[in-house]
Parts: C-alpha cells; structure tokens; sequence
C-alpha cells in the first residue's frame, strides 16, 4: 500500500494551480484535503501523475455572507462547517451533515470543495447542497463559470467538473425565516459510508409544507432532488397522502445494491426516511408509526 | 499444593501484596511515550525489503512468471520464485497425531505450480523499500490458468466438485464424531424437540498492528536472527529452524512489543517462512510487514460454520439432549502447526457444556475449500458452541413458554457437583454456573429489565434481553498440542534472581502484546519476594534470554507463566532468607522479606535491606559465615499436569433495541460475570473481558469476510470490512466470582477468551427475545440490517 511515485506541486495561487492543470490535463489531481485521494493512491486505484496541492491557497478559504448569499471557500474543512457561526445561522443543515462526515481525524482534512469534486453518491455535502440550492462556482484559464448544484452531479465520481478547472467556492441563499430541515442517515457504524440518507429543507405553514425540497443520497448514482416532494406541498398530510408520496418515491429511485444494502433494502429505507423527515418537521409523530403498519 | 503451609498462605496474603490489585502496568509509559520496540519500526543496516506478489485467482496453475523487467527496475536487490526458493526452505503438511484422520498437503513459502486462494504468494520481490518493491511486483507477469474454485462448504464434498489436493483423494480434510449417552432415547422422551441451523460469518482478527517480522541471516555466525511479533518465539524457533535445515541452537527468536495478536500471530505463515528462506538466501536482513490488504487476504480467518443443532426438553425444563452437525471450510491447507481441525474439534468439546444432561450427539466435518486459510482465533470454537448451545435453549424454553433463566437454573450443573465430567470427556474441577448467574442477574435487574421490556412493547419499542451462560478452555497442558506432536511447549519457565542493588531480575518464557503479561509477573514475583514492583524488572520475548516455554495464547499466560513467576520467586525468597539467618545470625523462619527488607518475622521489625544483603553476597562473600554458598537467582518451570484444561465458566446478558423498520440494532448494556479463578489486576482482567466482548459483537453485528462464487475477497479493507468501534458499544459492567484452580498455588485460570465465547450468543438470543412479538427467529450472525429486515419481511 505504496502509491506509485507522483510529482508534487505545491499552488501558489488559483491562477498557478489553474496553470498547472491546464499543462497537464487529467495526469494532473488536484489534492485538497486528501481523505479519499490518498487511500485511492495508496491502493493503487489512482495514480496521478502530478499532484496540484492546493492546501495552502487562502483566497479558497472562509465563509462569509454577501448580501443575501452565503459563500462557502472550496477548502473550508468538514469541521468548519461544525464551529461556523455563518453557517449555523444561515446553513444549519450543513453542520447537522457535517456530524456524519467519518470522524474527527478525516473532518479535521476533509474539504467541502474535495468532497463535491469527488462526487461520491453516498457522501452528505452533495445532498446537502442540491437541497440548499446552491450554486457552484468554477474557475478555468477562461474564466469563471456557475452551476446550479442540481446540473453539478452527474453520476458516480463524476460532476461538469472540466479537467482545467477548479472548484472555488460555493454559493447558496443564506437562509430565510421560516425555513425547517431535516437530516437523518442510515450507516452500519457511526461514521461510515451511509447506506441511505436525507437531507431536506421545508418551509411550513400552518400545518402544510409550502415549499419542501427532499435530496436523498446513497440511493442513486448522484444525490436525488425527489419529485415526491411535490405531492406533499400544499395539501394537509394524511397517511395517504403520505403513502402517496412514498410510492412515487419508489419510482424515481434507480438504487445500486452492495454489502451493505441490496437495491430494494435501500427502497425501503428511503422511504422510512421520507416518513421519519415528514413526521419530524410537521411534528406528526403519527404519520411515522401510522405509516409503518 | 507444595511448600509450607505458611508459604502457601503468605503469597496471597501478605502485607503489601500486589496480588488482587489494580496497579499500572510497568510498561505503560514506555508505550504512551512511542517507545514500544514494533518489529514494524525495526531497521537494520543493510536490510531489505520483500513485498510478496499474490495471485489474484482463488485456484489457477501458474503457466508462466516472467520477472525480467521487475528485475531492472531501481532498487531492486532480487526476485525469487518459488522453485527457487525451495532450495532454501522444505514444504510443510498442517497436520497433528491427536486429530485422527486429519489430512492436509504439503504447503510451500511461495506457491510452485499452483495457487490455491487468491493472495497466496506466487514471487517475492525484495528492494531498497517496500514502495520500489511494490514498483517492482506491477511489473511481473505471471500467466495463469484458471482452474475451477470450491467455494461452498456445502458442496465441498459432492462428487461432481473438484478437489483440491488430487492425492488426498477427497476436499475431507477432518471428521470427527462423538455419541454419549443415548440421545434418540432421550428425544423420544422429550415433550418438545426444536432445532436450527446457526450461521457463523467468515471473519478475521485485524491487529492494530499487521504481521511483521525481520529475518536476519549473520552466514559469519550461521546464525539467523528473527525478530517476529509473535505469541510463541519458542515455537517459531523450532519451525523457522526444523524448515531450513538447521539446529535450534543456530535460529534466535526476538519477539519485543506486539500491537495485538488475538491468536492471529500464533501461526507460522507461508509469507514469515518465505522472509527468513529469503534472509538465507540473499545473506542479508529482510523485512516483511503485511499491508492491510495482505492482512485480509492472508491473516487466519476463522468461525465459518454452519451448523445445525438438536435440542431436547420436558415440559418441566429438563432439558434430555443436545445434537449437533457442524461443518466448516477451513481454507486449502491445514495451517500450520496448530491445525485448522482445532476449531470444529473445539465446538464439539464445547457444546452442552455447562449443562447436566449426558445425552450427546455429535459430528464435525473440516473441509477445504479455494479460499484463505482458517485457523485458531481468540476464544476458539467457543462463541460458535456457546452461539448453538445458548440458542438453543433460548429456543427449547421458548417452546414450553418458560423464562429464559428459569431453564438454565434447572438444568445448569450444580456448583457443588465437581469435580465432574461432560459427555465429551472435558472434566471441571470447580464451576460456579449457578453464582454467576445469580450474580448477573443482580447485575442487570433482570426482573426490571423485563418489566422495562413489557412496557416499551406497548409504545412500539422493541427491545431484548439475552442470557449466554458459557464454559472457556484456559491453561492448557500438553493434551492440547504435545501429545499430537507438535513442539509447541505447553510449560512455562521463568528465572528470578536479586541483583548487587537489591533489584530483581525476572525472565519469563510468556509473551505480552498487550494483556499485561509483564505486570502480572512483576506483580506475582514482587508480592512473594516482598519487594516493590518498581524494582522488578521483567525480561520476554528473546529465546537466547528467557526459559524455554510455549508463549502466551489460549489463556495461558497467568495460570500458567504465572505459576512458574510464584514458585521461581519463593524459591529465590528461601534462598535469601537463608544468607540473611546466617548474616543476622537469625533463622529463616525468624525472617520475612517485606518492604525490600529482610524483617523480622513476628513483629515486622527491619533487620537489613535487600540492597545490603546483596552488596555482602555480590562484594564481601568473605565476610559470611564458612559453608554459606548464596544463590540468588532461581528458576522453576510449571504445567499442569492433573487437568488436561482449567476450565472457566461465566455468564453474559445483552439489553438491545431494534428498529423493527430500519433492521438497526442499538446496543444498550451488556453485562458479564465471569469466574477465571485468583484475580492478579483486576483491571487487567476486566479490560481483557471487555476487549473479548467487544469482539465478540464485532462478530455478532459487523464483521465479515464477505467472498463471492469465485473464491475472491470483496471487502479486504478498513471501509468494508467492519470492525466494531467503540461508538456503537454499550457500556460493559463486569462482576465475578472467584473459584481458583487447586492445581497450582497461585489459583488463576485464563481470562483471555472468556468475553469473546458469549457476547454474540447473549446479543442473538436478546434479538430473538426482542423480535418475539413478530414470529421472527434468527440464527445467523452476523445480524445486519439487511438480515432484520429480510427476516422481517420488510424487504
């Protein structure tokens, strides 16, 4: 569990990492915070020609609100999303997510920008953001470009991402009153990998949601912004309504099976979680048990 | 019992004594600081590094290995196949005199001709370091041809499967059968016959530290030198030297701090033997430290079993008979040299054991099988007794509506019945089922719990209780290896003597990678000396510098090496005794040593320090009387010889929660009351059970060694493969009960194994008790999510 020899480079601006990307094209990875580049190094799973460190650029780094959007720095680490006081105010949802991120050791590396670019289906942070509605923006030799988080995700491992740009930042309407979320995840241990997860914002009124956008990860190729969302917006939940929903749920999933889960144990733990996120956030404990019988 | 009656009273009960009391071990600051000798971190000048190049095939004939360009590549000092390397090295056969019938074929360091799993090693390519020898090996290009893998135990031995070894005539490897007393008379007097088959999964021990050793050849001294993390350096110098051709004398075994073995390093692996071949043959030091990878690949697994049992029982409770078939696959080869029939032969042993009944039918079959070899590890064969005895009569009490308490106080063997003898021939000197588990219940508020229990169910929250009374094999004399002929010494020796200063030295032959080996002897060997364990040194680990003895595995290390620690220590506080009588123109029986002082006996008064005792005897011998000839150093060496096993007993409780729609388990308490005799640090002893238990449910919930139909390892990494960790364990409270052995001063049974042999056991059958409203009986492990679930009907 050696990695192959690899050049290292270490940035020194975005522009020179931007640089170096673009002379060697994808024999080039960019190393951020490390936690799923080495191991795949070190497995021999990956073996870069050069590595383009972008550790130490601080123009990446920092959350801070502008007018009403929230901006996350592509190498803000996991466990700044845990002690942000703008996050916690305008993106709770993160640092509920970031709670789930491995542990400690990986949170103190691990980036938001590295965990996005490497697009695993079954981390939080994608899910996290398609539900935040965020927007993510890259940055080439050309230029700057931006986009929309739910257009970001392509598949497992694979995201619009070109192979000379890099991701910078993250971009997301910092929170308005009234917003609820929620977030659960199923993982055989505490840290794990989760077999299937929900991260989701909702606007209630009196009762009914208005606006509820549920973003199920570890249950596809990319994390899921569900269409079942929409039968639950403006109507009064009902056990049948609510079944409803979790039958269009079933539809719209496309689950891989693995050791973990097969595709239909991750069907029906998506749609526990669809009924554990709606009793929780209209405080209706009764549609979590009425549901399961 | 030997010695006087006021020796064998003043080891306990001394004053100062260390004997029962929680004190750090001596070794804890040199390992909190990073100055723990791992043969990981050894370097020697000129060494070199091997990395094995391992088939990625579970069964494929080696057509072809072309090394000519991993040969050129930097740094690299050879690449060795192995044809070549058997000129250094001769085969091995896994194979023990006791097991009747049990065969294997003849294994080599680095595969000829053949692989029979995926990661055998088919070249060693050795380098400057492990990163060019890495380098080296992707350029090696071995033509296979693959040949069909037998991968299912039960399919093993149909005729239309292929066997593995063509002159063993079939994949057989070990079959054994025992019928005591007359169990179809039994069953057909039964009010109720219940049986089940019970799942055991592949797993495996995951050391903190891989396997490591560092082979070094000195051809000036034709001497070779190997520094091994171990469990038995005596036992891998007769091998290491028995394979290469030479004498003991010529092969020195350095086994310093271990990061855990858990029977995992008690074997002698293909891999170990190729590093020392390789030593020999290139004349130089030679290291090979497995990666994680190659630990899952290679390391023993162990516990794959089906086996299906039988249980009878009476209305009454009486429960009339055990049976059980077991089967298990153990890999291509019979490990070496402890074999791999030892597990099944072990479930046979142990099921029923600690219950009344004479009535038992029993049959193991030991198959081979295209995939990593199974051996010995921690708490062998028992969780899987202890799983199918436990559950079954969760499931015989289940069946005549009684508590599951209830059944075992009927049929547990009473605690004033021994000496007694279990259909299988295993004899218990002294057991305590019934204080153990009337302790436990204590514990655990049982009659609460279940009250508890009751009115969660109303709310739709289902939680279980589940009792595993079980029965552990510690100190084990030759019956379990020497007298099947393998020179794997059950005794153990230590040496004691005082030195100029009044220190003591003390070289023992058991070993310590991480249970506390070194304090338990300081502790035993201070409390008998009267000397404080600050000046006690411990030596192990070194054949050239320790008694010859077997090492530290199968509970062993206190019973047995401690023994010898005590008798060693009052031998040598007879003899200082002696010089101090004729010095103080006292008699020995007027003195004691207490307080690194000689003291008066009756009234404690001090009458000369060990330090100055010594600097006479070291410095002024012309200054003592004529005739007195001191001897301060002293040696005594221990088996036992009355019991083939001392035999432990204990009793665990799981208190859980299921998620009935997510089929999560959530630990909340488990409880174990155990009973290993004399209690040396109880803090020792507590952390060893609890490490035992959390092991035990790393079996009973995580781990796995997941194959699929071809023979190939698909979670050989820390992502995959789950180790229990310590957010998902409960609190563990441990109480005990103290019957010590008789056969030894010092009273103490083994520790070790006991938390491993029930907390799966307790865990299944709290998820069967939990799952009881539901009609659901599982009795597979590892229970998974996905196994709730299914057995659910949810999914």
């Amino acid at each position: 569990m050696k990695a192959a020899a690899f050049a290292y480079a270490r940035a020194t601006s975005v522009v020179n990492a931007l640089e170096l990307l673009a002379a060697h094209g994808d024999k080039a990875k960019v190393l951020s915070g490390g936690q799923s580049l080495m191991p795949a190094m070190n497995l021999r799973l990956l073996s870069p020609d050069l590595l383009v460190d972008i550790g130490g650029l601080a123009e990446l780094q920092g959350v801070a609100v502008k007018g009403g959007t929230l901006v996350i720095g592509a190498l803000t680490r996991h466990v700044d999303l845990l002690r942000s006081a703008e996050v916690a105010l305008h993106a709770p949802l993160l640092r509920e997510a970031a709670a789930h991120i491995a542990h400690p050791a990986i949170r103190n590396r691990g980036t938001l920008g590295g965990s996005l670019a490497h697009a695993d289906p079954a981390s939080e942070l994608p899910a996290c953001i398609a539900v935040l509605d965020a927007t993510i923006v890259v940055r080439a030799p050309s230029g700057e470009r931006r986009i929309a988080a739910t257009e970001f995700f392509k598949g497992i491992y694979e995201t619009a991402l070109l192979p000379q740009e890099l991701l910078v930042a993250v971009e997301m309407p910092a929170r308005g009153k009234g917003s609820a979320f929620f977030f659960q995840e199923y993982a055989r241990r505490h840290g794990d990998y989760a077999i299937a997860g929900l991260a989701a914002r909702a606007t209630i009124d009196d009762g009914r949601f208005s606006d509820l956008r549920l973003g199920f990860f570890a249950v596809g190729d990319r994390p899921l912004l569900a269409a079942a969302a929409s039968k639950l917006t403006n109507v009064s939940v009902t056990p049948t309504v609510l079944a409803d929903a979790a039958a269009t749920l079933v539809d719209e999933l496309d689950p891989q099976g693995d050791q973990q889960a097969s595709p239909a144990m991750r069907r029906h733990l998506a749609q526990v979680l669809l009924r554990r996120c709606v009793a929780a956030l209209l405080a209706r404990p009764d549609l979590e048990t009425g549901a399961a019988q | 019992m030997t010695g006087s009656a006021m020796d064998a009273l003043s080891v306990l009960d001394r004053p100062n004594s260390y004997i029962g009391k929680t004190v750090p071990r001596p070794n804890l600051d040199r390992l909190l600081q990073g100055r723990g000798q791992y043969v990981s971190d050894l370097e020697l000048p000129r060494m070199a590094h091997v990395v094995f190049l391992r088939s990625p095939h579970a069964h494929a004939r080696i057509v072809s290995i072309d090394a000519d360009a991993a040969r050129r590549m930097p740094g690299v000092v050879a690449v060795v196949s192995g044809r070549e390397l058997e000129t250094v090295i001769t085969p091995w056969v896994g194979v023990l005199s006791h097991m009747k019938g049990l065969k294997s074929a003849p294994q080599r360091a680095i595969a000829v001709g053949r692989v029979c799993w995926q990661g055998e090693a088919v070249a060693a390519v050795v380098a400057t370091s492990r990163a060019a020898a890495e380098d080296a090996a992707e350029q090696i290009a071995v033509d296979y041809e693959q040949l069909d893998a037998v991968t299912d135990m039960r399919t093993a031995l149909d005729p239309s499967t292929p066997i593995i070894h063509a002159s063993l005539g079939d994949n057989l490897a070990f079959e054994r059968a025992l019928h005591a007393g007359d169990v179809d008379l039994a069953l057909s007097g039964s009010d109720a016959v219940v049986e089940a088959e019970f799942l055991f999964g592949r797993h495996t021990g995951v050391t903190l530290e891989p396997r490591a050793v560092v082979a070094d050849w000195n051809a000036a001294e034709a001497r070779l030198t190997i520094y091994q993390g171990t469990q038995a350096p005596h036992m891998v110098q007769n091998i290491a030297a028995l394979h290469l051709g030479l004498k003991e004398t010529q092969v020195r075994v350095v086994c310093k701090d271990v990061g855990g073995s858990f029977g995992i390093k008690v074997h002698i692996y293909a891999d170990e033997m190729a590093t020392y071949a390789l030593s020999k043959l290139l004349r130089r030091p030679i290291k090979f430290v497995a990666d994680r990878v190659e630990s899952f690949n290679t390391d023993i697994h162990a516990r794959d079993h089906r086996c299906k049992g039988r249980i009878g029982v009476k209305q009454d409770g009486t429960i009339t008979a055990f049976e059980i078939d077991d089967l298990t696959g153990i890999g291509p080869y019979s490990m070496y040299p402890r074999t791999s029939a030892v597990e099944a032969n072990q479930v046979v042993n142990l099921v029923g054991g600690p219950y009344l009944t004479q009535n038992y039918r029993a049959r193991a079959r030991v198959v081979f099988q295209n995939k990593n070899v199974m051996c010995q590890y921690r708490a062998v064969g028992h969780p899987i007794a202890c799983s199918v005895t436990e559950g079954l009569v969760d499931l015989a009490a289940a069946k005549i509506g009684m508590d599951p308490v209830e059944i075992r106080r009927r049929n547990l063997i009473a605690d004033d019945a021994y000496p007694c003898t279990s259909p299988s021939g295993m004899k218990f000197e002294r057991l305590s089922h019934h204080a153990s588990l009337t302790k436990l219940l204590q514990m655990m508020d049982y009659e609460g719990l279940r009250a508890e229990q009751a009115a969660l169910r109303g709310t739709k929250v289902h939680r279980g209780i589940g009792i595993a009374s079980f029965i552990e094999i510690t100190n084990p004399s030759a019956a379990f290896y020497g007298v099947g002929g393998a020179k794997i010494s059950s005794q153990d020796g230590v040496a004691v003597r005082l030195d100029a200063q009044g220190s003591v030295i003390c070289q023992t032959s058991i070993t310590e990678q991480g249970q506390g080996s070194e304090s338990l002897t300081a502790q035993i060997v201070g409390s008998v000396l009267g000397v404080s364990m600050d000046r006690v040194r411990v030596i192990l680990g070194d054949t050239d510098n320790t008694p010859y003895g077997g090492g530290t595995w199968a509970s062993r290390g206190a019973g047995i090496g401690g023994e010898a620690a005590l008798q060693a220590a009052k031998v040598l506080r007879a003899n200082i005794l002696d010089v101090a009588a004729a010095i103080l123109q006292s008699t020995p029986a007027g003195l004691d040593i207490a307080g690194n002082s000689v003291v008066d006996a009756i009234d404690g008064t001090p009458r000369i320090e060990l330090s100055e005792l010594a600097r006479i005897v070291y410095f002024r011998p012309d200054t003592l009387p004529p005739g007195i000839r001191p001897e301060l150093m002293a040696t005594r060496h221990f088996v036992p010889r009355q019991y083939p096993f001392a035999f432990t007993n204990g009793v665990q409780a799981s208190w859980l929660e299921i998620d009935t729609e997510t089929g999560f388990i959530k630990l909340l308490k488990h409880w174990v009351v155990e009973d290993c005799g004399t209690i040396i640090n109880p803090q020792l002893v507590d952390e060893q059970i609890r490490g035992g238990v959390v092991q035990g449910l790393g079996a009973a919930l995580f781990e796995k060694c997941i194959y699929d139909e071809r023979g190939q390892l698909t979670n050989a990494n820390m992502a995959d493969y789950l180790v229990p960790m310590s957010g998902e364990m409960p609190d563990i409270e441990i109480g005990h009960v103290v019957s010590p052995t008789l056969e030894s001063e010092l009273g103490a049974k083994g520790a070790g194994e006991a938390g491993t042999a029930g907390a799966a056991a307790a865990v299944a059958n709290a998820v069967n008790d939990a799952l009881r409203p539901f009609g659901v009986i599982i009795t597979e492990i590892p229970l998974t999510p996905q196994v709730i679930l299914t057995a659910l009907g949810r999914i």
